[in-house]
């Protein structure tokens, strides 16, 4: 194994569990880099040093004992800042929610990582109440992209897009409502995973729109995603959304290849709206599968479109008495948005809600006649922190809501989707979505496993 | 047939809303706020031009 500080996860638990690398090893070396390289990029808010060292001095007294390992034994992970760490108040990237008290208990992914063995050391960055493509926060500073100090990390998991790409850790947890897992994974040149709408529990974590939340993984290696996302899984009575599932693993079968898969690259919406960088990225990925056909998510701008209202109106419901009580606390850039979600009319809404359901029926129609569709994750590489404006497909366009054109219409319907980092140059990744039909996680992932052994798709850690 | 709606006027629907609402919009703030509701509005345009049966639920499922 490489250094343990900047390993996989799949490297680690190897390790630990062959008796090369103890868990204190393997947490103390994740502690020394955070410590030394963390500030550098801003993605920690909470490291949880001695819970992490109390942990893994517990998991190799009982490897000592004979007691199996679980597959993420020895594993350092780290959580998007909104989901529960007991002990901490969930800030959710927020002045007012620090103020509550500490959570009791830690969330529900938090305890199945550790139940399979990984070891939390701390919460991450991210922008204020996940209201954010960008990875910016006038509280708690903005994080840093890895590859480019300068550069936006996306957001909203921003934190999590940084440690990761920092080789603070080698997986994260983000949440992802309208793209917040597949932005940061993009510009950062990460793998990520936002499973299926209503697959992992999100007991545990502050909501931004329930209509939209989901929570999932962050890597830089596509078994580092396959086995987290396989100890995460699970039916949870603590979250009354999550569906009826069975768990369904998937590391078992990333190597099945992808011959028998119909991949096809998404047009219309997702042929426009990005520079030439985006639209290079997959058909670089769409030339490695071979992938020649394109389809059309129909509506997909409507789509969009829909997923705004829905996703302004819901989080300024969430707010409404934190807005009436304390809105000069808000980040400025949220506040805007949540004021002005606060006063939509409700005719608005449900129609977007009941077009959701017509979208649903159309993308449904569109998996009959194919398994997996690719498309850019963002329509360019990582601005400049504190850009405002870029320039795509001729228009001038507000950075911060335009950063997600090309996730938003994927997520609105809950699809699940693997993204996928592409390096075109030396200059900054870009990320591809490799989007599945519903509950079809295994196939997303079968394809960015074959993208990564053909070398396609990376995720180096960023030299700093 | 009826007639269309008036113009959406952003900035006299954020003053009167804020005020029933019981909402601050300091004077720094408002511009922002505006934008921001001109925008949702011109998303929801794209969503009521759209034309859907009157049958189609909404999408959130509530199981009992």
């Amino acid at each position: 194994m490489t250094d343990p500080a900047t390993a996989t996860a799949t490297e680690i638990a190897a390790a630990v569990c062959a008796g090369r690398l103890t868990a204190r090893e393997s947490v103390d070396a994740a502690l020394a880099r955070i410590a030394a390289i963390g500030p550098r990029v801003n993605a920690f808010t909470d490291v949880t040093a001695e819970r992490a060292r109390r942990n893994a001095d517990r998991l190799d007294a009982a490897l000592a004992r004979g007691e199996p390992a679980g597959p993420l034994a020895g594993v350092p992970f780290a959580v998007k800042n909104l989901i529960d760490v007991a002990g901490l108040p969930t800030r959710a990237g927020s002045l007012i929610n620090r103020e509550n008290p500490p959570a009791e208990q830690d969330a529900t992914l938090v305890r199945r990582l550790e139940a399979a063995g990984a070891i939390l050391v701390g919460a991450l960055n991210m922008g204020e109440y996940a209201y954010d493509f960008t990875g910016e926060n006038v509280h708690d500073g903005n994080s840093h992209n890895p590859h480019a100090l300068g550069h936006m990390t996306g957001g909203s998991s921003g934190g999590s897009g940084a440690a990761v790409a920092a080789g603070l850790v080698p997986i994260a947890l983000g949440s992802d409502t309208n793209g917040s897992i597949r932005v940061p994974s993009a510009l950062c040149g990460l793998f990520g995973l936002k499973p299926t709408y209503g697959r992992l529990s999100r007991a545990g974590s502050f909501p931004f729109v329930g209509s939209l939340d989901h929570l999932g993984p962050m890597a830089r290696g596509v078994s580092d995603l396959a086995l987290s996302y396989d100890a995460m899984q699970g039916e949870d009575p603590d979250d009354p959304v999550q569906a009826p599932r069975p768990v369904e693993p998937v590391a078992q079968d990333l190597d099945l290849g992808t011959d028998d898969l119909r991949i096809a690259v998404a047009g219309g919406h997702f042929a426009r709206h990005g520079d030439a960088d985006c639209f290079a990225a997959v058909a670089r990925v769409a030339r490695a599968l071979g992938a020649e056909r394109r389809v059309e998510f129909p509506e997909a701008a409507r789509a969009r479109a829909a997923a705004y209202v829905i996703s302004a109106t819901e989080g300024a419901s969430l707010h409404l008495e934190r807005l009436r009580a304390r809105p000069q606390d808000f980040d400025p850039a949220t506040r805007d948005r949540l004021l002005a979600g606060a006063m939509i009319p409700a005719a608005w809404v449900t129609r977007a809600q009941r077009f959701r359901r017509w979208y649903r029926e159309q993308v449904l129609a569109l998996f009959e006649s194919v398994d997996v569709i690719l498309a850019p994750a963002t329509p360019c590489r990582a601005p400049r922190e504190g850009q405002a404006t870029f320039v795509l497909d001729g228009a001038t366009l507000p950075v911060r809501a335009n950063l997600g054109v090309f996730t938003q219409p994927i997520s609105f319907v809950g699809l699940p989707v693997a993204a996928v980092p592409v390096w075109l140059d030396d200059g900054l990744p870009l990320g591809v979505q490799v989007i599945a039909p519903p509950w079809r996680e295994d196939l997303a992932l079968r394809v960015a496993r074959r993208l990564e052994r053909e070398g396609v798709a990376k995720a180096p850690v960023a030299a700093l | 047939m009826p007639a269309d709606p008036p113009p959406f006027d952003p900035a006299a629907y954020v003053d009167a809303a804020a005020a029933l609402l019981g909402l601050e919009v300091r004077p720094e703030w408002r511009e922002g706020v505006v934008a921001n509701l001109q925008a949702t509005a011109a998303a929801a345009r794209l969503m009521l031009e759209f034309p859907l049966p009157d049958e189609l639920d909404a999408a959130p499922v509530f199981r009992a």
